[in-house]
């Protein structure tokens, strides 16, 4: 192995300050086509050496753009069009929510493309090998000292007089570096490549093992398998080998009460309402009307709620229809359902349907009052103002 | 390259300060009792927006003296004067808080009697919101500030004559303790001066959303003040380009910051939808009020940020220069957002008033001859500071 190609020639400095003065000689001399290697950041060194300002950002600024643009993008198109959905009552393009989102994206999308950028276009990836690698003055300027490398390929690059160059500049050392021509320096040569493969392989079948072997074996698995019957496993103590068992015939769950009228056209005859109009009856009708059927039926029982157009609109409770029923053939339908509704019952307790069967009928009366409730009405208002 | 030997020689600052600061003050003066002849309530929501204004600058810059001392940083002490200077806003608050005092009436709500009779809410809150415990506060608050403020400052200029480095370990000291109390007087300034304005209302970020905007103001005046006497001569060899940028740098920080902090606030209340938060909001969303809302963010945010961003950008003065001036008109808006709205006669949307203009040519005026009296006869680089010479040789 002959190292035969001049790469350049390196010289050494002691101080960040020298440096500085020296970058800045170097390039008042007319070298373009040097660097500089110094074991931490130095503040101002680009100026010095009179760089163009890197092009970098714009690779940041574009990706970062697209970011924003992506994720203010796919979130208007799911919350706004594909899938519309009433999140807390805020519109469907509710932009302050999507800011930190926004934020986010733009930020990882910009980062992301800076340091890809950064290697594929200034680093040259797959290219791993630098002719300044493995060298004396790597070594030191990774320790203490402050490099200057003029490279052979400059266009006043003329050997002697760049060492006279440099020997006037009073460096520690001066240095000519050779490589050789053709060398394999790919990152893809097949070594790296294998290496790359079994660590991934070992990486993802440690990780399923982990998952799915490891914690499953004792002592991992003292939290999960446990003596008692999991729903929908087998147990080896019933002959069928069901761990779910049905309950015995006749049992009723607490305070459960069996729903007698089910799927009778003409339930009326056997459910009156036991519960009178009382203003507490009222407040429950109100808050569970307001919660469970406001949502389709409307606030006033209207059938015109905020859901108007994206369901079958439900009837409108004030019709005459409506109004003959009987108070049973409207706890009948909150608990069986009718047409597209479902039922209520899971939702409603028994007391709590009657409730809103009044609530319903507070609504209907208010709706449709006649002339003899005004003025009723008009009195009662009277009588408070006296109060 | 290291300045090891610098020659000070005192300078007066610019004798157009105190002439011209003369002049706008007295001119605003006489145009401020007019204005309060005219539209006593305007003058007075007026005169509190800039009473809030000196507060962000004074305290702010006798906050930005204490971070120095406390964190150690060198870049800030050769001008460090500048704030010493502003920071003398401090002790003329005791004088500038008592018009607002005896108009108290006419500023908030909650100071009418049978108001709070009626008002459940108001009852509730009527043992911090009481007219003698306000007035304690005031006073009390302004005396804390002016403690720390004359022990900060007379040990720094003592300073020059002693050259004793245990002053700076003093000043160290009593920074820690300052920041603190700080923190927790600026907060219930903020509560005080701005959001009792509207009281039924809270907001939890209220004092650090003041805060930023106080970190702001208070820098950008720096940075304006040094970036002006260093194109004057005063500060030229000494005030480089590694300065500048870390002025740039700290004022792009504190608009984001700004940003961030109002943003938390109405998201938060956005999000949560409570009547009794939102309602805040809603005033500002009122009739002209929203264009003004708007402008805010694209003053106080959207522009400074496009300028700041780019590296040049932040060590160049004239832009500095310009985004100093920029960024004081942008907490002037940021303070009269809030507090104009509150107003009776402004609640239903913006209304023009030439009195709006008075009050902040009566500001400008103020601090010119706050900086032409508190500057006489002072060195304007802390020639004892022992960290004078790093500060001067301060490289990025």
């Amino acid at each position: 192995m002959h190292n035969t190609n001049l790469f350049g020639v390196s010289a050494l400095f002691d101080s960040p300050d020298k440096i500085i003065l020296v970058a800045k000689k170097t390039a008042e001399a007319g070298f373009t086509n040097f660097d500089i290697n110094t074991p931490y950041p130095i503040h101002g060194i680009e100026k010095a050496m009179k760089l163009k300002p890197s092009k970098l950002g714009f690779i940041t600024l574009v990706f970062g753009l697209t970011g924003s643009f992506i994720a203010l993008f796919f979130m208007y198109w799911t919350m706004s069009i594909d899938y519309p959905m009433i999140i807390s009552g805020k519109p469907f393009f509710a932009l302050p929510a999507f800011i930190p989102v926004t934020f986010e994206v733009t930020v990882l999308l910009a980062t992301l493309a800076t340091v890809i950028g950064m290697i594929t276009f200034f680093f040259k990836f797959p290219e791993n090998h630098h002719p300044l690698h493995d060298t004396n003055y790597m070594k030191q300027v990774s320790k203490d000292k402050f490099g200057l490398v003029i490279e052979s390929t400059d266009k006043n690059f003329e050997l002697e007089k760049v060492k006279e160059f440099l020997q006037s500049l009073n460096p520690i050392s001066i240095e000519e570096i050779y490589y050789q021509a053709k060398e394999n320096n790919s990152v893809l040569e097949p070594r790296f490549l294998t290496l790359l493969f079994v660590i991934a392989l070992v990486t993802s079948g440690t990780t399923y093992f982990i998952l799915n072997k490891l914690l499953y074996m004792t002592p991992f698995d003292w939290m999960s398998t446990q003596l008692k019957l999991n729903p929908q496993k087998p147990s080896e103590l019933f002959s069928d080998g069901f761990g779910m068992r049905t309950p015995v015939a006749g049992t009723v769950a607490q305070g459960f009460i069996p729903y007698l009228s089910k799927g009778n056209p003409n339930p009326t005859e056997l459910l009156e309402n036991p519960y009178l109009i009382t203003e507490e009856n009222i407040k429950i009708g109100k808050s569970k009307y307001l919660t469970f059927c406001s949502p389709c039926h409307g606030n006033f029982g209207d059938g015109d709620s905020r859901l108007r157009g994206q369901f079958p609109n439900p009837p409108s409770l004030h019709s005459k229809r409506a109004r003959d029923f009987k108070d049973g053939m409207i706890y009948h339908v909150i608990v069986n359902g009718q047409n597209s509704m479902p039922s209520y019952a899971p939702y409603l307790d028994n007391e709590e349907r009657w409730a809103v069967v009044n609530y319903i009928r507070v609504l209907q009366r208010a709706k449709n009052a006649s002339e003899s409730d005004i003025q009723f009405a008009k009195k009662e208002n009277v009588k408070n103002a006296s109060n | 390259m290291h300045q090891t030997d610098f020659h000070y020689t005192q300078k007066e600052l610019p004798a157009g300060l105190k002439k011209f600061g003369s002049i706008i003050f007295i001119l605003g003066l006489i145009l401020a009792l007019v204005a309060f002849y005219v539209d006593k309530e305007r003058a007075i929501f007026n005169y509190l927006i800039l009473y809030s204004m000196l507060i962000s600058i004074g305290l702010g810059s006798l906050f930005l003296i204490a971070l120095e001392y406390v964190a150690g940083a060198d870049w800030s002490v050769p001008f460090r004067r500048i704030p010493e200077f502003l920071s003398g806003i401090l002790p003329l608050l005791f004088v500038l808080v008592i018009p607002l005092l005896i108009f108290n009436h006419d500023l908030f709500h909650w100071t009418h009697k049978e108001a709070v009779e009626k008002d459940v809410i108001l009852k509730g809150k009527e043992p911090y919101l009481n007219i003698t415990f306000f007035i304690v506060r005031a006073f009390a608050f302004i005396a804390v500030w002016v403690i720390f403020y004359l022990i900060l400052a007379k040990n720094s200029s003592k300073q020059d004559a002693t050259k004793d480095q245990n002053l700076t370990r003093k000043n160290i000291k009593f920074s820690a303790i300052f920041i603190p109390i700080f923190a927790i007087t600026i907060t219930f300034t903020s509560i005080d001066w701005l959001m009792s304005l509207e009281p039924h209302w809270f907001s939890t970020i209220f004092g650090v959303y003041y805060f930023a905007g106080t970190v702001i103001a208070s820098l950008a005046a720096v940075t304006l003040i040094v970036v002006f006497l260093k194109e004057k001569g005063y500060y030229q060899p000494w005030i480089t380009d590694d300065h500048l940028y870390s002025f740039g740098a700290l004022l792009f920080a504190f608009v984001n910051f700004w940003a961030y902090i109002a943003f938390s606030q109405y998201l938060l209340i956005w999000y949560a939808n409570l009547p009794e938060e939102t309602f805040w909001f809603l005033t500002r969303w009122e009739g002209s009020w929203s264009i003004v809302s708007i402008l805010l963010i694209i003053v106080h945010f959207i522009v400074p940020y496009a300028v700041l961003l780019s590296q040049p950008a932040k060590m160049n003065p004239k832009k500095l220069k310009f985004i100093s001036i920029w960024l004081l008109f942008a907490h002037l808006l940021d303070i009269y957002w809030l507090v104009m709205p509150n107003m009776t006669e402004m609640k239903s949307g913006y209304h023009f008033s030439w009195i709006d203009f008075v009050f902040p040519f009566l500001g400008i005026g103020f601090v010119m001859l706050v900086l032409s009296f508190f500057g006489k006869n002072k060195n304007l680089l802390p020639i004892g500071d022992p960290k004078l010479k790093r500060g001067l040789n301060f490289h990025l």
